[in-house]
């Protein structure tokens, strides 16, 4: 089982693709929206990709809720493996 | 006693042998979209990439606007009109029901008769008009076939509507297909999922707008973000299908030529393709709009014009709404 750390490390990579984040930026405390600029459709990217990296599913209905990077942590880290 | 029917056959294989575009003369700046809806140029920019859009004019009917497309693809395949066995024309937007705008177009062009149809398959429209066009080649039923993909979706978009106004466009694209030496049209990867009926569709049936009293006809509405999701993803799976099934490899494409949705959607598909430096990218939204049956044709004429695809390049061509539905194949650039 990974690690918080290696989750946000995995995750903070995928943000750092898909919106030019740089990944040392994405920690636990930083919202998406408000301190990261990550826009809804970045997120949409996003949560796609971790989906496959981390093989879980995250519904539509739920990304609404992952307003912080440890948010996304948290729900990945608690989701059963698809 | 039966009498064995007859059957036909045609070319062994098909090329797209020219296409042509009409672009409207009305530029839409953003500006002028935020006049009527709660936005700004800079979120329509980094939402969509785009920075003005065409619409047409009260003369640049669908009829007209095919035709100025058409005689333009029809110039550089070098086929004259009573060459063409069959036109087909993708649009959602022709705002009678019945007859097709296809005879008319036919007609007007000068075609000896031709087989005249139109096809509803929203924004992939012309991709499924060109494997139409393919087929019927393949099997003997037309010699040759112009492939029209026009809509004046300005006519049917709610300008008000925040999460669609400054998306949609107008704007006609054609395509002359005919036989051919060498293969120089992939198989078609196409299907649909009507399960998914509902994310992009127009907002009520014209009989519900007369009853309601609406003074207005029915307009699109659009799931931004499943939709977004759906394209850049399972979009990019049927766009290597048609990759692998035509045997050409991400490294052997020359351009990649998606519907012009929004400019995130091609990004997103871009990277999960891992589409190669070198490959181009075509990116008419910018100043065309999305013009949903057009944009593919459009697209490739831009790409034409800019210098970036010559005559026997290999492209990859792929469009997908309403329906859903989607079509992609592999061409060699005419």
């Amino acid at each position: 089982m990974a690690t918080t750390e290696e989750i946000r490390a995995d995750l903070a990579e995928i943000v750092n693709e898909v919106a030019g984040i740089p990944a040392d930026d994405v920690q636990l405390d930083k919202s998406f929206t408000d301190d990261l600029d990550v826009d809804s459709l970045s997120m949409v990217e996003v949560v796609v990709a971790a989906e496959e990296k981390f093989g879980v599913k995250i519904p539509d209905d739920e990304v609404k809720n992952l307003k912080t990077v440890g948010d996304a942590v948290a729900f990945i880290e608690q989701a059963p493996q698809a | 006693m039966t009498t064995p029917i007859q059957t036909s056959t045609g070319a062994a294989h098909t090329r797209i042998l020219g296409i042509g575009g009409y672009r409207p003369s009305r530029v839409v700046s953003n500006a002028e979209i935020c006049e009527q809806i709660d936005s700004s140029d800079e979120w329509i920019r980094t939402r969509s990439g785009i920075v003005e859009r065409r619409w047409a004019e009260d003369h640049e009917t669908v009829q007209a606007m095919s035709v100025g497309a058409a005689r333009d693809a029809l110039k550089h395949a070098g086929v004259a009109p009573e060459q063409i066995g069959c036109v087909i024309v993708a649009t959602v937007s022709h705002l009678l029901q019945t007859p097709a705008v296809a005879p008319l177009i036919a007609t007007e062009l000068g075609t000896t008769k031709a087989a005249a149809f139109d096809i509803s398959a929203a924004c992939a429209g012309f991709c499924h008009g060109v494997a139409l066009g393919s087929d019927l080649i393949r099997a003997g039923s037309a010699k040759y076939v112009l492939a029209i993909g026009v809509e004046r979706l300005s006519d049917i978009t709610d300008r008000t509507d925040r999460g669609t106004a400054f998306i949609f466009a107008d704007g006609a694209g054609a395509a002359v297909i005919g036989p051919s030496d060498e293969p120089g049209i992939g198989p078609v990867v196409w299907g649909s999922e009507g399960e998914q009926f509902d994310l992009i569709r127009q907002n009520e049936k014209w009989p519900q707008a007369i009853d309601a009293g609406d003074k207005v006809m029915p307009t699109l509405r659009m799931d931004g973000n499943p939709v977004f999701r759906w394209a850049s993803f399972e979009m990019a799976k049927i766009a290597r299908e048609a990759l692998d099934l035509a045997g050409v490899a991400l490294e052997d494409l020359d351009a990649f030529v998606p519907h012009q949705a929004n400019m995130r959607i091609t990004d997103a598909m871009a990277r999960a393709l891992r589409l190669p430096d070198n490959v181009k990218i075509a990116r008419d939204i910018a100043t065309q709009g999305n013009t949903s049956a057009a944009s593919v044709p459009l697209a490739m004429l831009r790409m034409y014009d800019e210098g970036t695809l010559k005559s026997g390049d290999t492209a990859l061509m792929i469009a997908f709404g309403a329906g859903l539905v989607y079509a992609a194949q592999v061409v060699t650039v005419p």
